[in-house]
């Protein structure tokens, strides 16, 4: 009834492509920005922030990335923990080695670092292909928590190998160390989040997005039509390593504030990025934020709900979360494979419709 | 509709709230994951202790206490969020049972005001008051433990530790790394060697590292370890026939979940504890009385008189006696975290008040001050009965070589104080 | 010459390491074969085998923190120890359960889908699992005992030393093993090579269209392949199980099996026992000689690179099927 695109008249080829090609969607999009600038930033606590919106824009932040490689170039990668890692030794390397810089500027070098070190393990993508190659960025996860726990120099000789994130400040605000406000961490977060996600999505639509999803649907035709698997695959490691290298080195400074790298940046992460971009949605940017928002906010919601609501054990809440969150897994795979975005993209279709459908 | 499911998210994500009047000392457990068997022990002797003095004696200085608690599965990112959702409700001091989620608060806990107390874990150099105003990590640390190892190896020997080969082996992480300084230092000091064996998480698979200590043929192997890495490093030593009173694990390696699943072979392995085990002590009575019988035991009461049920209750003691102690101080009963730490620097636990507890000899004295917030560091040796399936003590408590651990902790502390920028307070 | 006989014993132990890993890849190996589905669970339903086992040994009341959570009551066991060949047939029977329940609720549902899709489905499956099996039997270790023997074999003991003038140590559990993995897999061959069924699981294998033409049951050949791996789970959870204890570190050997995988070919089950050797003897010989240089604890990440290296070089695995592309 009210989502409707009558009147809304595309003119030019500029507007056609534009991301939000309907007037509403366009609304949503800018009452969402103001609503996440203008309203969230002053009401925000410790808890909505530490609990669900940092680590929410973080996972999106290394959804997007992962989905650039998966999703778009479809390389199946395992090594998201391990490329996490790098973004935050770098980052901490970085802020302990020259305080006086920014600490913008050192999260975006740690970046770039991760980028390189995500190409190094992309040259195999090569030779290898579906799992074989899944498992093959496995040797990228477990070789670099191993050398990050071992090699003292990264964590700067400290007796247990631990990482603290010292206080480093932009504009006057504190946006790591302990003292940082709730708004500022979120604020920080949301900032790159947005960035990148722009970013993002101007490279998938672009030429070299193009040769991606080229590599991806089937690389030998893509080859013989004249896209060079070595710079595609390449390119594609690279600026998904670069994601991840920023959602790392953020969940170091401006979320954890220490880290330990077996623990921290473990198999699981690369398992959970990698259950946010399949629920989200592979080859989608809003599918990473929506996967994002769902494996971050459903077990904070279940455990709630379960102890907080019904008074159970928490062993036992502890377990139906678990099975919980394997069974809707399972369950999402079931009704709708491509993931929530899908899922979104029906409901507005059905949504212009309404209430009159053929 | 869609308002209405925003509703409900947000009623779920807000954590219910105890009532803001009681003490508040939430239990951040793990009963899930890797190391979810030991953590289900501690969790429950934590539990039970409040539990009975809310039975017996109506809570602390007539204030109940709450103790709700939060699953971390061990996991840092879980532990924030416990902590983020259970400080809103005037938690008075954390426990977190983690090296890494210590790590974690540390910096926050300085900043929210809130004591951390951490016994026989976390942040060793945590014991200099002057930097960490509000952790606290008495009766013992991971560096007391180290030097108390080695003071009952020099005893053994005669005051001489020459030429002796020492292997360490030791979980691959903060934790396990933690005692390797301390170490080397006093292998400097007694003329011991030693070797460092790492196990990476979770560790089922050890036969290279005991196959290297049945080449090497170390006199001593210390262990830190924890969960599976454990037992399956007492099996290992089992199958290779390491000599078990040579074998000697950190307290974290010395519970009744290590060494049952070997059976007769873990017979005479030791390790080192700061507090008493089993139920043979007073307060079990009223235990059963007000606590088991009425069927109000944490999970049913099935682990009661164990090595980490003893840990978690003593660590409860600590903290209801440092909770008595602020409520004097600030002649009031309903007291804030920043009296709490007032409360925990002035504590002082004798043997005669243990006595009046219910726990004679159950621990050591503690007695913290502004600048030394980890106690005495004293720790005592148990050893594995496997035929009567007990731990029994086998030396009094004693203290560490202060000597050899004072000058790294100041070192240590004092590179985190420039690190994050603390000037240690004067005491 | 002692550094050589050192290495002799460790690369024994390898050996007999690589069979223990080799076990957990066999199911793998199975499932991919029958139904191109990399299944993740496959750890998991070794840790579920396994707590299902000990749990009927020891007469435990399944759900019973459940159970007493939502009752008060303070149900504990029925009271019973099962011999432990009984235990085991129960087990067995359950894993078939299981399959079948799998097959109906998940597989079905999922045909034609892309690879990657069913992979997830079976990591949302092993969180299942894993939640329900801490919900049945409860999250404590659990001591596995079906008695087979642990610890120093004295013989090969006495002989290395009277040869070399140095004892090797093999553990008796891993003869064990290795004597279990060689009938397991002459088993499985035999069964596949001289049994109706085993033909049309290897005629599924090679192409589902056609194997459906001829009048196979897809579905059955699913359930039947889904026990067989759940069976192959019950004998590694149970190997497993008795050298560390059973609980939730159980379900991680899968990262164990997955180099073993990779190197041998998805597809092959020699390539899954070959796989194993040379995993096992390669990761206990580089932490021997190039460990101690570069700190070691090299053995998780090793497996990965040695295989990683191999694939290079070989893209489909040691034996796996050559891999073919047209556009």
């Amino acid at each position: 009834m009210i989502y409707r695109e009558a009147g809304d008249f595309k003119t030019g080829y500029r507007d056609d492509g534009q991301t939000f090609p309907i007037r509403l969607d366009r609304w949503g999009y800018y009452a969402a920005l103001a609503v996440a600038f203008g309203i969230i930033p002053f009401v925000i606590n410790d808890y909505w922030a530490n609990a669900v919106f940092v680590p929410f824009l973080i996972y999106a932040i290394a959804a997007l990335g992962l989905n650039i490689l998966t999703g778009y170039a479809g390389q199946v990668s395992l090594g998201t923990g391990g490329f996490m890692a790098v973004g935050a030794y770098a980052v901490y390397k970085l802020m302990t080695a020259f305080p006086e810089i920014s600490v913008v500027i050192h999260i975006l070098l740690a970046g770039g670092i991760t980028a390189v070190v995500g190409m190094l393990f992309g040259l195999p993508s090569l030779r290898i292909k579906g799992f074989y190659l899944a498992v093959a960025t496995l040797a990228a996860q477990f070789f670099l928590v191993w050398l990050f726990n071992k090699v003292p120099w990264f964590y700067n000789y400290s007796a247990s190998g631990q990482i603290n994130a010292p206080e480093r400040t932009v504009l006057g605000w504190a946006v790591t160390g302990p003292a940082t406000s709730a708004a500022g961490k979120y604020l920080v977060c949301l900032i790159f989040a947005l960035l990148l996600a722009w970013v993002a999505r101007n490279l998938t639509r672009g030429t070299l997005g193009r040769k991606w999803m080229a590599i991806r649907d089937m690389d030998i035709a893509a080859e013989i039509i004249g896209v060079n698997p070595l710079t595609a695959k390449l390119s594609a490691f690279a600026v998904s390593s670069f994601f991840i290298g920023v959602a790392g080195a953020l969940l170091f400074a401006v979320y954890l504030g220490a880290a330990e790298v077996g623990e921290a940046f473990g198999i699981n992460k690369s398992f959970l990025v990698l259950f946010m971009i399949i629920i989200g949605g592979l080859g989608s940017i809003f599918g990473s934020f929506a996967g994002a928002a769902f494996m971050v906010l459903l077990p904070v919601l279940l455990k709630n709900v379960l102890v907080g609501s019904f008074g159970w054990p928490t062993d036992l809440a502890a377990h139906f979360e678990l099975m919980i969150v394997g069974a809707l897994i399972v369950f999402f795979l079931i009704v709708e494979p491509h993931g929530l975005a899908r899922l979104w993209a029906l409901a507005k279709e059905k949504l212009r419709l309404w209430p009159f459908p053929h | 509709m869609k308002t209405k499911l925003t509703a409900l998210v947000a009623a779920g994500m807000m954590a219910a709230a105890p009532a803001m009047a009681d003490l508040v000392v939430p239990n951040l457990s793990y009963r899930t994951g890797p190391y979810g068997a030991n953590g289900t022990q501690y969790a429950d002797g934590f539990n039970d202790y409040f539990t009975l003095l809310n039975e017996r004696d109506g809570g602390i200085g007539g204030e109940i206490v709450q103790v709700p608690e939060c699953e971390t599965a061990y996991n840092t990112e879980k532990g924030v969020e416990c902590y983020e959702s259970t400080k809103g409700s005037g938690a008075l001091v954390y426990n977190p049972l983690s090296t890494g989620i210590t790590y974690q608060l540390i910096p926050k806990v300085s900043v929210d005001k809130i004591p951390l107390y951490t016994p026989g874990y976390g942040r060793t150099s945590a014991k200099n008051g002057k930097v960490f105003e509000w952790v606290f990590n008495a009766p013992a640390n991971y560096w007391d433990g180290a030097s108390g190892a080695i003071n009952y190896l020099l005893a053994e020997n005669g005051g001489d530790l020459n030429g002796k080969k020492i292997a360490l082996v030791y979980h691959n992480s903060a934790y396990g790394k933690e005692p390797i300084r301390t170490l080397q230092d006093l292998a400097a000091k007694h003329g011991f060697s030693l070797t460092e064996i790492p196990v990476d998480a979770p560790g089922q698979e050890q036969k290279s590292q005991w196959l290297q200590i049945r080449r090497d043929k170390p006199d001593y192997v210390l262990i830190w370890g924890w969960g599976v890495m454990n037992q399956a490093a007492i099996q290992e030593a089992a199958n290779i026939r390491f000599p078990m009173e040579n074998f000697i694990g950190i307290w974290w390696s010395g519970s009744e979940v290590d060494v049952t699943p070997v059976g007769a072979g873990a017979n005479g392995y030791k390790a080192l504890t700061f507090h008493g085990v089993g139920t043979e002590y007073p307060i079990y009575g009223d235990l059963k009385q007000y606590v088991i019988d009425p069927g109000k035991a944490s999970q049913g009461g099935e682990h009661v008189g164990s090595v980490l049920y003893s840990r978690g209750m003593y660590a409860a003691l600590v903290i209801s006696e440092a909770i008595r102690k602020a409520q004097e101080l600030a002649g009031t009963s309903a007291i804030t975290a920043t009296q709490l730490r007032d409360g925990f620097e002035q504590l002082d636990i004798t043997p005669a008040r243990l006595e009046e507890l219910g726990l004679p000899d159950f621990g050591p004295e503690i007695k913290m001050t502004c600048d030394n917030h980890g106690g005495s560091g004293m720790s005592r040796m148990q050893q594995w009965d496997a035929a009567a399936g007990k731990w029994n003590l086998i030396t009094e408590f004693s203290e560490p070589d202060q000597e050899v651990l004072a000058p790294l902790i100041t070192e240590d502390s004092e590179a985190y104080a420039k690190e994050a920028g603390i000037t240690p307070r004067d005491c | 010459m002692d550094q050589l006989i050192y290495s002799a014993e460790i690369f024994l132990n390898g050996l007999m390491t690589g069979v223990m890993y080799a076990l957990v890849a066999l199911g793998f190996v199975l499932i991919y074969k029958a139904s191109g589905v990399f299944n993740y669970a496959q750890g998991v339903l070794a840790l579920f085998a396994a707590l299902t086992l000990v749990g009927i040994q020891q007469g435990q009341v399944p759900f019973r923190h459940l159970i007493n959570a939502i009752f008060g009551t303070h149900l504990e066991s029925f009271g019973w120890t099962l011999p432990s060949v009984l235990a085991i047939l129960l087990t067995a029977g359950v894993m078939v359960l299981l399959a079948v329940l799998i097959e109906k609720l998940v597989l079905q549902h999922l045909v034609g889908q892309e690879p990657i899709i069913l992979f997830m489905a079976t990591i949302g499956l092993a969180y299942f699992l894993e939640g329900l099996g801490d919900v049945m039997w409860g999250a404590d270790i659990k001591t596995l005992d079906v008695g087979l023997p642990q610890g120093i074999s004295e013989s090969i003991e006495s002989v290395t030393a009277a040869w070399f003038g140095y004892g090797f140590f093999i553990d008796r559990l891993d003869i064990w093993a290795t004597a279990i993995a060689a009938l397991l897999v002459a088993a499985l061959v035999a069964f596949s090579q001289y049994t109706k069924q085993g033909r049309a699981m290897r005629a599924v294998a090679d192409d589902h269209q056609a194997a459906l033409s001829v009048g196979i049951s897809l579905r059955f050949i699913w359930v039947m392949v889904w026990s067989i791996a759940g069976f192959v789970a019950l004998v590694a959870g149970i190997m497993w199980g008795t050298k560390s204890g059973v609980q939730f570190s159980l379900s991680l050997i899968a990262l164990k099996a997955l180099p073993v995988l990779m190197l041998g070919g998805f597809t092959s089950i020699p390539g899954a026992i070959v796989g194993g050797l040379i995993i096992g003897v390669g990761e206990k010989l580089f932490e021997f000689w190039i460990g101690p240089l570069i700190g070691g604890a090299t053995e998780n990440w090793f497996a990965y690179v040695l295989a990683l290296i191999f694939l290079v070089f070989r893209p489909q695995g040691l034996f796996g099927e050559r891999i073919i592309e047209r556009v």
